[in-house]
This record gives structure tokens, sequence and C-alpha cells, in this order.
């Protein structure tokens, strides 16, 4: 590791939400760090806390009902104890998000100029002709033909890959260090989503901004980045290389997605079809608190041991971090 | 049930003939007719006993309309769609009824396909009660049987769908599509809204339900990784037309039209060491209000040549059991010679 400190440090997060069924534990004491122009890549099911775990380093988790505890340190500063005029200085211009729905994160009534203007105008006092000129400027840079029309149209006029176009161009605009992308190409067709991610590639050597990918693709996690932080249930229960997590995963919940996830070009190294591994059960409810391992309930190699006591994380490998009590040690040569 | 038409077990269980359909768009201040959108424009293929069909494509291909058309749950506009040798596409309500319980359909979000009032036991039954096939306790016993065969619990029967996961949810649609014991289920992006771990469940008791009970399956998807692990044969779909046909392993073997292979270069894969040479399409699906001429992939298409453009390509055996719409199966020498060098790349 680089002996310089991260820009993204996230210490023991939780987050929690008061419903009137209890308290939903979201994200339970997660920590990870961004390097600068890294792309660290979060992946899990739904309901595993990578979305909340996004929101609450933007701070747009609604306090109360929700609960953000632990320390998120952007470049030394922890975020939870920043004003919220603090705060907006820092949101949309040092660190920007990308969210899912492109179909209805974008404000319908707006021109797409207007909405990539709005950041910059905001955050670099520009008027608004020079916000034009640069929301211009986005659109040609995140490919969009004749961008001089297009940032006059509104949304609708707009197909679902050039929305997602829309939406990086809004978060870019500003040059941030960091970029949160929470499912980027999820709600995308699969050719658009070679384009976003292609695209993605070449903004991310030219603007150097750090990158955190959320998504449940291991596909995509496995050509965009360098670093993979697996979440189950609110927790990190694996963290490491690409390299690494792909081709020597330790924990069982890890090791059941990668069997779980069909391959192209199967057919080609089998006969008949063959059959997926399955994880059995379902994910355990947030709503109560989980003692023991939270993959407990569906570990093919569960004991009593993983039932009473909540495995630490520990570095099992060089950079290879999981939460098991029995994944083997690489050999004490490392 | 298919024990009685032996004779006949070399036809195809369900075959569809040039299907279209167009629909209406209405505007101007009458709301007369103005256009169509041509949502399926001519497709053929045929479904035999115990096989899986998949149609692929993007959104918007028209895949899903032709599954809605097959079903008959809108009318056709042009085509023919027989079932076990019978035209249904044509026929009245009263005798389309009884061929009803033969074709079932899964559809993608179990969250809104099952009606949150009605307890499992009534959602399941509702097919066996409607054909009047059986009651009372005989009712019973079938939805028991039904729920063993989609792996959930008996005691299931007197809960409600919001009592389950939407794996589960999706089991409970899958005991009601097989409930008045069907030959052929569509399943229309029947694990697309699913989480990883439990799409591979899903995927896997369709499988095992289609080996033991014989089911023709009609899989209608966009994720071309599933898609390969269950299927036998795939027809790939652009814009309302198939552009390529052919058995599983030709196709994900040596994908032959350039759309397929370019929507299989797209897909990513989930292994950090291959670096794949990747096609990437330029710009948006054109809008099928206003299909382009003659090809219709042509507009995107990295090989175009000038045939391509007035010219539509029909869908031909190019060998290996593989149809295949495009002119570079014909006149392989059209193509200008940079674009032949991708070819072979």
């Amino acid at each position: 590791m680089s002996s310089s400190s991260p820009l993204l440090d996230i210490q023991n997060l939780q987050t929690h939400f008061g419903t009137i069924d209890g308290v939903v534990r979201a994200v339970e004491g997660v920590s990870f760090h961004i390097n600068a122009g890294e792309t660290l890549g979060v992946v899990g099911e739904s309901g595993c806390g990578k979305s909340v775990t996004a929101m609450s380093i933007l701070r747009l988790i609604q306090q109360p009902p929700g609960r953000i505890a632990g320390k998120i340190l952007f470049k030394g500063t922890n975020l939870l104890e920043l004003s919220e005029p603090e705060m907006q200085s820092i949101r949309g211009k040092d660190i920007s998000m990308i969210f899912q729905e492109p179909m209805t994160s974008l404000n319908p009534v707006l021109t797409v100029g207007r909405q990539i203007g709005e950041t910059v105008m905001l955050h670099e006092g520009l008027s608004a002709k020079d916000a034009e000129q640069r929301a211009i400027e986005m659109l040609t840079l995140v490919g969009i033909p004749a961008p001089a029309r297009r940032v006059r149209e509104y949304p609708h006029q707009l197909s679902g890959g050039m929305r997602q176009r829309v939406m990086i161009a809004m978060a870019l605009a500003c040059s941030p260090q960091l970029l949160v992308a929470d499912e980027p190409t999820t709600a995308l067709d699969v050719t658009i989503q070679a384009q976003i991610l292609e695209l993605m590639r070449d903004l991310k050597t030219r603007v150097g901004a750090a990158i955190m990918l959320i998504t449940h693709d291991l596909g995509v996690v496995a050509e965009m980045c360098q670093r993979v932080v697996v979440m189950y249930a609110g927790r990190k229960v694996e963290e490491g290389s690409v390299e690494e997590i792909f081709l020597n995963p330790l924990h069982p919940y890890t090791q059941g997605l990668m069997g779980s996830m069909p391959k192209l070009g199967s057919s080609l190294h089998e006969s008949g079809r063959s059959k997926l591994t399955e994880i059995q059960g379902v994910v355990p409810s947030l709503r109560k608190p989980i003692i023991g391992c939270a993959f407990a309930s569906r570990c093919p190699k569960v004991t009593d041991a993983c039932r009473q006591m909540a495995p630490a994380i520990e570095e099992k490998a060089p950079n290879h971090l999981v939460a098991c009590h029995y994944a083997p040690r690489a050999a004490a040569a490392a | 049930m298919s024990n009685s038409q032996t004779q006949a077990s070399s036809r195809p269980l369900l075959e569809v003939k040039g299907l279209k359909k167009h629909f209406p768009i209405h505007g101007g201040i009458l709301g007369g007719k103005v256009g169509n959108v041509y949502a399926v424009d001519g497709v053929s293929f045929s479904i035999n006993r115990g096989e899986t069909l998949s149609l692929v494509g993007e959104s918007g291909c028209g895949k899903s309309t032709v599954g809605k058309a097959v079903l008959r749950l809108y009318p056709i506009t042009d085509g023919e769609v027989m079932l076990d040798g019978r035209r249904v596409d044509n026929l009245p309500a009263g005798e389309l009824r009884p061929l009803r319980k033969r074709m079932q359909v899964v559809f993608q979000d179990p969250f809104s396909s099952l009606n949150p009032r009605q307890r499992l036991r009534d959602i399941i039954a509702e097919p066996i009660v409607n054909f009047g096939m059986a009651s009372g306790s005989e009712l019973d016993d079938r939805v028991g049987d039904l729920l063993d065969k989609v792996r959930l619990p008996r005691e299931a029967m007197y809960r409600y769908p919001h009592e389950f996961s939407g794996g589960q949810r999706q089991r409970i649609a899958i005991a009601r599509a097989l409930a008045p014991g069907s030959d052929l289920i569509i399943c229309d992006e029947a694990v697309s809204a699913l989480d990883v771990s439990v799409k591979a469940q899903i995927v896997n008791l369709l499988s095992d339900l289609q080996d033991e009970l014989g089911l023709a399956l009609l899989f209608i998807s966009h994720d071309l990784a599933i898609v390969e692990h269950l299927t036998h044969r795939v027809a790939v779909m652009y814009l309302g037309k198939i552009v390529e046909l052919a058995d599983r392993k030709t196709l994900f073997g040596t994908p032959h039209h350039p759309y397929t292979r370019a929507l299989l270069s797209a897909v990513p894969v989930p292994d950090p060491t291959v670096k794949r040479q990747r096609i990437i399409l330029r710009g948006d699906v054109p809008s099928p209000i206003n299909p382009p001429s003659g090809c219709r992939f042509h507009t995107r298409c990295p090989f175009v040549f000038d045939r391509c453009k007035t010219e539509e390509p029909q869908l031909r055996d190019v060998g290996m059991g593989r149809m295949s719409a495009c002119h570079l199966d014909v006149v392989p020498d059209q193509v200008p010679e940079a674009n032949r060098q991708a070819v072979a790349a």
C-alpha cells in the first residue's frame, strides 16, 4: 500500500433506520478506504447495504429516521462532523454521485443544460451563459452528438443511454476527486452498458477521479475495478484486489456468489446443460440484531462457533481481508 | 397429457410463422391513426416438446410482444400461431379457452403478478378451478403437489404473497403456471428481477421441471449468460426481426450475425484475467415507429455496405443448422477490405 493517506477512509460506519417495526441495521460496522485515482468495486445483493453506504458518504440520508455513526474521512476531514452548508460545498464538487435510474433521477421539467449548469453555477460562480457553455463542453466529453442542440432539450427527449451520459456529465462538471457510481449501468442494455463503461474508463484516465463503483454485476467489477469489497447483510465480508477476489475467493459467500453467476462461454466447456451453484435460503432480516456470523444461516461450512461468535475481519493473505472463522490462511511465507 | 399424440410427436409443439404485431399510434385533433409501432415484423420459429427456445435482444426489440402474441393476450396483425398443429391465432374465444390451459406464462415482476389479497392456495388453485379440473380435498392435494414441485413447504398454502421473498414468489408464479397441466410455459424475463444467488435457484428449478415434466419453454430474456446456461436453441432479435437462430453451442461458440457478435462481446466477463476484443456499437437502437430501410441493423453495423441500406436481408440457412439474416452470407466479397479484416478478427 502507498504511504500517503487514502482519499476516503471509512471507519466502522453504522447506518441505522428507526422504523415502526424496530431499528433496521442497514450498514453495521463497515470499514474500507479508497485511494486517489483508484476504482473500488462494492458488490453484494439487494439489501446488503451498498447503496446506503454510498448515500451515507454524501450524507444524503435523512436524519432522523436515519442515524449514521462512525467516521467518514475525506482527505482527513470527518464528513459526519461538517455542518450542512460545509457539506454542500463538497457535494457535487469534490464528491459527486451517479444514480442508478437515469429515468427518474433527472428533473423532467428542466433542460439538461440547466441541470448540468446548476452545479458549476453553484460551486464555481459561473454566469448562466458560461454555465451553458460548460454544459455543452461536458456533453461533448461524454459523447452526445449535436451537444449545442441537446443542451436545450428535456430528459424525455433523450434515450436511456443518453440520459445516463447526461448524469455522468453532471457528476463530472466540477472535476470531482471522488465519483460514487451506484449501479450506473444496471438499467441499460448490454450494448449501451458497454458504451457507458468504456466512457467511464476513458474519463477516469482523463479526469483522474477515484471511483467507488457499486454493482451486483461481477462482470462489470472484473472489467472496471482494481480492488473489491464484498458486502453481505450490512457487513463487509471480504476485501481484496480484483485478481485475489475472483481467482481466490476465501469467504463462502463470495465463493457462492461466483458459483451462482453464469458465465458466458459455458456451453463450450460442457456438453449438456450444467447446474448453477445455489446459495440455499434467503438473506437474514436486518430488523433483528444478528448474533454470530451473518452468513451462518446459509453457509455450507457452518459450525456452532459461527452461530455464536461473529468472525473478525482478518488479513488471510497479503491485502486480502476475510471475515470467516474457517477461511484458510495463505502460506506463512507471505 | 401428450401420450395420446405419439404419432404427432415429430410435429413441433408451437409453430409461429411470419408473426407481425403492429400497434397503431393515434394522434392529431381527431385522434386518428398517424402511424404504427412495428413491434414485431415477421418472426418465424418453432419449439418442440421438452425444448427451450430463448428469445434474446435489447429492450424494444419485440421479444416480449412475441410472447404475448403467442399467448393471445392481444390479437396479432398478421401471421400464424399453431399449437400442436392447430391454428390458434384466429380461434374464437370459446374454442381458445380449452387451449389456454396448455400455454401459461411467468412474468418478470413477482411483486406485481401475484394478487396480494389472495392466499397462496387460492392463487395456485385458480387455474385448476377455472378449468373445472378439481375441487374439494382433491384440489388441496393438487396445490400441495405443485408446492412440492417448486420446493416450497405445503404449509405455505395458507399464507399471503407479502410473506415471501422475491425468489419464493417467483416459485409461486411457476406453480400457478404449472397448475392446469401446461405443455408450454412462456417465461417473460422470469429471472431478471432476482438477485444472483436466487436467480441460480430459479434457473435450476426451471430446468429440473422441464426434465421432469417434458415442458417446452419459451424463455424471453436479455441476460445472455443465463440463456446460455438453460437453453437448447436461441433466436436473437433486433427491432422486431430475428437476425440469427441457432442451437446453443453454435450461437454462443461461433456467433455469426454482426449484431449477435456485438451483443455477445458487450457482456462483461467475470474474470479479471480475460481481456477481450470488444465490438462497441455506436448510437442507440432506432425507433420501431420508423425502422431503418433495408437491413434494420445497418445504422449501427460495423460492416455495412451499400446493399444493406436498400435491400432487406432474408433469414436463410447458412449451414450447421444456423439461420442468419445478413447480406454478408451471400456476397462476402462486397465488403470493403478494411471491414473484412475486422470480420476475420
